[in-house]
């Protein structure tokens, strides 16, 4: 059986990051596993630029940004299995691949990190009526036939869902030559980041459809257009205002699941609303020496912040190959209040803690003009007044250690209250 | 001239070839579609019923009395997976009850084995997730799930392997009488048969009428279904049917046999024989009535929904004989509920009937009903997956991360007999793009795959029918940026 102090699932921004940051922390023996064909993940078909401004304070395209994380780990001497599918995990750390070159492999490590990253939501999953024909994509197997494979998928368009890789690809398809009809959003606001609304649909004067939502597919062998209609305040379809929208291709961009099938397989537990992992300060999952970063544990909207958080895993991760690691010391529950959907992390175990802690977190609906409150114990602890927030970006509360050290604090709550 | 043209490659049509292919018979199956196992056959219940439903004296009781003990050894010989989980029909009340104990009685007459009418206690027992409300159900331990598609694809394969031939994408067009048997004229030219086998499912009654003055006619009827991911497959154990009321059978609640959940189905005439879209107004019907006996569905697990036809008769009965105008011209029409588990019995009646008319058929000393085995990396031990790799390093590269499908297996079923030659094809020989990605992620490397195998270009790989192509042309020309490319590293270096 092979051995290793490290092994990475993943060799998307979550991996690499992870994987540099153990290395650097002192832990040697570390192996990046990626299932496809190259380092990078999702970065490598995401060619528009906007990444890297938190970490480098440059913009970056999606390859670039992956890149600079590829040489680190290369420069490094970290080693990495490409086109290698890891299909289980056991509870004692035994990792079991499968690839080409090597065949079938065991490799026990004495640190797992995971980081597979996140799956979209398909037309399936939210039951849209009408036919099954060719020409229906979610958003991002668009962008690969696109971005990677270089061919198109379509020449009249309407995208479905606005979140932000619905909105560069209304972009990336026009540039292309193709029409992009309309975009759709079932929500009063976009699903994406404000500056890719600007920069991708207003420049281009694409209609974005709020309060809208698909109805119906219509075509056999092809799509030969959809209905989409007003919604109401419940974000149900209002009869009578179907619209028939003539087009060759649908695009869904409705959402991303991180992708936990092997976490659940090895038993960790799962948050239902993250549908990622339960962690802790350390990123540490559920099962001892078991780390998890990036999508894998809730959806970003920044590489940035994914970068960030898997630092912190990688470094956690060298930390207990290192035996470094505290594990019987007093432990916080975050407690997502009023307005909150979930914090990350879920639970904060105070003696690890190094300097400050951030609560990262989304809210559940539009705010204006409200203010965060973080409790311990029911106790106001901070209070952050904001303008505005949206559920589509996700907010960052700095907690010093201080705050929490020797406290004796059993619950950390935050919750949206009026000012 | 052919001895035998089957028209239709669903599941009946393609058993009945199978079973022809033992005789020494010329036979060829026309499918009007791009490929095998397409029209009813790929969107139902996916049920093989014990037997009890249909009335003593119909061929619907008789056929399924006959054809669900024949499953274990077909699909063991074709290696298609079957599993006998039992069933349930669960009732509400006395009076639901009472039709309960008239379905024993009929079960008992058509001598279906083992049905055990059961109380409520013993229901929570065997099914926990299912409503409180029940007071008792008709056990049925032979009801068993099958994947209709898969069994109809294995089927054409073992009758190709046996001699049969299957011409895809030839609708027939028309049918006349010739010396000795009839000419078919179809979208892809002629062929001479001395006789026709009717499968063609809900489009039965347009082919018998090219022969013979209307004697029946099919209606098209629809239902609707969800399907679950294999996370929700164990919300029950055995197939749940609702007690059949003046309002209808209810929708069943199963388990797949790969480990899915399936609801469904409503049911709904139609006219157009190609109308599967799903409605959401009966797809949230059919999520009402399952909240009846199961209210612990989770239907954030839903992957997919779909629509399939049911080929509903005049006179409500399978039609399965020689045309009174027509001699030679066999019908096997109105195969709907429970077709799927008849289809094994009815293939072997249909033979009957072609012995009866052609005086005798000649078995053949080298018939194989042994379909080679499919490999199914996912199901085999760790051991097997390493030995298997090493001998063919394509089982070493996972395709369909959901389903763990790698591509020696894709590779595999595009090269098989009536092999996969479209996205969905493939889908539905051996899995990528079933699971809850529903191929986002696979989609480009199968189509990849396809083309590479089958030696065309990617963008002539269609989903399902010819006119389905994925890709809709190349994006910009970037030929010019390969060869700056390559001057900047000379320049580089």
């Amino acid at each position: 059986m092979l051995k290793y102090d490290i092994v990475v699932i993943g060799g998307g921004p979550a991996g690499l990051a992870a994987a540099v940051e153990a290395k650097k922390n002192g832990a040697d023996n570390i192996l990046v596993i990626e299932r496809d064909r190259e380092l990078g993940g999702i970065l490598q078909q995401c060619i528009h630029n906007g990444f890297g401004l938190h970490e480098f304070k440059e913009e970056l395209t999606g390859p670039e940004y992956a890149e600079r994380f590829i040489d680190q780990l290369k420069e490094q001497g970290i080693e990495y299995k490409l086109d290698t599918m890891v299909i289980d995990i056991s509870k004692d750390k035994v990792v079991s691949a499968i690839n080409t070159v090597d065949g079938f492999v065991n490799i026990q490590a004495r640190a797992i990190i995971l980081a597979m990253g996140c799956r979209e939501r398909t037309r399936g999953a939210v039951n849209v009526a009408g036919t099954r024909p060719a020409g229906v994509f979610s958003a991002g197997t668009a962008q690969r036939f696109i971005n990677m494979e270089g061919y198109m998928v379509g020449k009249k368009v309407v995208i479905i869902g606005s979140g932000d890789i619905g909105l560069i690809m209304a972009r990336r398809l026009t540039l292309e030559g193709a029409k992009v009809l309309a975009v759709t959003a079932r929500s009063p606001y976009a699903g994406g980041l404000t500056r890719n609304v600007v920069q991708c649909l207003e420049d281009y004067n694409i209609p974005l459809l709020l309060s809208h939502n698909i109805v119906k597919i219509v075509g056999k062998d092809r799509v030969e257009g959809v209905y989409i209609a007003k919604l109401d305040s419940k974000k149900r379809p209002i009869p009578g205002t179907e619209e028939f929208y003539e087009c060759d291709t649908v695009l869904f961009s409705i959402g991303l699941i991180p992708e936990n099938e092997l976490s659940v397989k090895a038993g960790i537990q799962i948050d239902r609303n993250t549908s990622g992992p339960i962690v802790n300060e350390s990123m540490e999952t559920s099962i001892d020496g078991v780390f998890a970063c990036g999508n894998v544990v809730h959806v970003h909207d920044l590489v940035d912040f994914v970068t960030e958080e898997s630092r912190k895993a990688g470094k956690s991760a060298a930390k207990y190959v290192k035996n470094e690691l505290k594990k019987d010391g007093p432990v916080i529950t975050n407690k997502a209040g009023n307005g909150i959907s979930y914090i990350v992390p879920h639970k904060i175990g105070v003696e690890n803690l190094e300097g400050k802690i951030d609560l990262l977190m989304r809210v559940r609906n539009v705010y204006k003009d409200v203010k965060m409150v973080v409790k311990a114990d029911g106790v106001t602890m901070k209070e952050i007044k904001k303008k505005h927030l949206l559920p589509a970006e996700m907010e960052i509360i700095k907690i010093d250690s201080d705050l929490l050290s020797g406290k004796e604090i059993t619950e950390l709550s935050v919750s949206i209250e009026e000012v | 001239m052919y001895d035998v043209a089957i028209i239709g490659a669903g599941v009946s049509g393609t058993l009945i070839a199978r079973e022809l292919s033992r005789y020494e018979l010329k036979t060829i199956i026309l499918e009007k579609d791009n490929d095998v196992s397409n029209g009813t056959t790929k969107a139902n219940s996916a049920i093989i019923h014990s037997g009890y439903d249909a009335a003593f004296g119909t061929n619907k009781g008789k056929f399924n009395a006959l054809g669900n003990p024949m499953f274990d050894k077909l699909c063991n010989e074709l290696d298609v997976p079957f599993k006998r989980i039992g069933s349930l029909v669960i009732a509400f009340s006395d009076e639901e009850m009472e039709t309960i104990k008239e379905l024993y009685d009929n079960g008992q007459k058509l001598g279906i084995p083992n049905l055990e009418v059961i109380d409520g206690e013993k229901v929570s027992e065997m099914e926990p997730n299912l409503s409180e409300e029940i007071v008792g159900a008709l056990y049925a331990p032979t009801a068993g799930i099958v994947n209709p598609w898969e069994l109809a694809i294995a089927s054409a394969e073992n009758a190709m392997e046996n001699g049969v031939e299957l011409k895809i994408n030839a609708e027939v067009i028309d049918i006349s009488k010739v010396e000795g048997g009839y000419k078919i004229s179809t979208s892809d030219g002629d062929i001479e048969a001395k006789y026709i086998v009717n499968c063609a499912g809900v489009y039965a009654d347009k082919i018998h009428n090219m022969v013979s003055a209307p004697t029946f006619k099919i209606t098209p009827r629809k239902g609707q279904y969800y399907l679950l991911d294999k996370s929700a497959g164990n919300t029950v154990n055995s197939v749940i049917f609702q007690c059949p009321t003046k309002m209808g059978k209810g929708v069943l609640i199963t388990p797949t046999v790969h480990g899915n959940l399936l609801v469904g189905p409503d049911s709904e005439d139609i006219e157009n024989k190609e109308d599967v879209e799903t409605t959401s107004d009966r797809m949230s019907f059919v999520r009402q009535s399952a909240e009846k006996s199961c209210k612990k569905i989770p239907y954030r697990e839903v992957i997919t929904s779909f629509a399939g036809l049911r080929a509903e008769p005049t006179g409500g009965d399978f039609i399965i004989e020689e045309s009174k105008e027509a001699k030679g011209f066999v019908n096997v029409a109105g195969i709907k509920s429970p077709g799927l588990s008849a289809s094994p019995a009815i293939a072997e009646y249909v033979v009957e009937i072609l012995k009866g008319i052609a005086g005798k058929l000649n078995k053949k000393d080298d018939f194989n009903p042994i379909r080679r085995k499919v490999i199914r990396f996912e199901e085999l031990s760790n051991e097997e997956k390493a030995e298997l790799i090493k001998k063919d390093p394509r089982y070493g590269r996972i395709i369909c991360r959901c389903e763990n499908i790698t591509e020696g297996e894709i590779v595999d079923i595009i090269h098989r007999k009536a092999g996969a030659t479209t996205v969905d094809g493939v889908k539905r020989r051996t899995r990528p793009g079933m699971g809850r990605c529903q191929g986002g992620f696979c989609g480009p490397r199968v189509m990849e795959i396809i083309a590479r195998e089958l030696g065309i270009d990617i963008s002539e790989v269609v989903k399902s029918e010819k006119n389905s192509k994925i890709i809709t042309g190349k994006t910009k020309d970037n030929s010019v940026y390969n060869e700056v490319n390559e001057q900047v590293v000379t320049v580089n270096e």
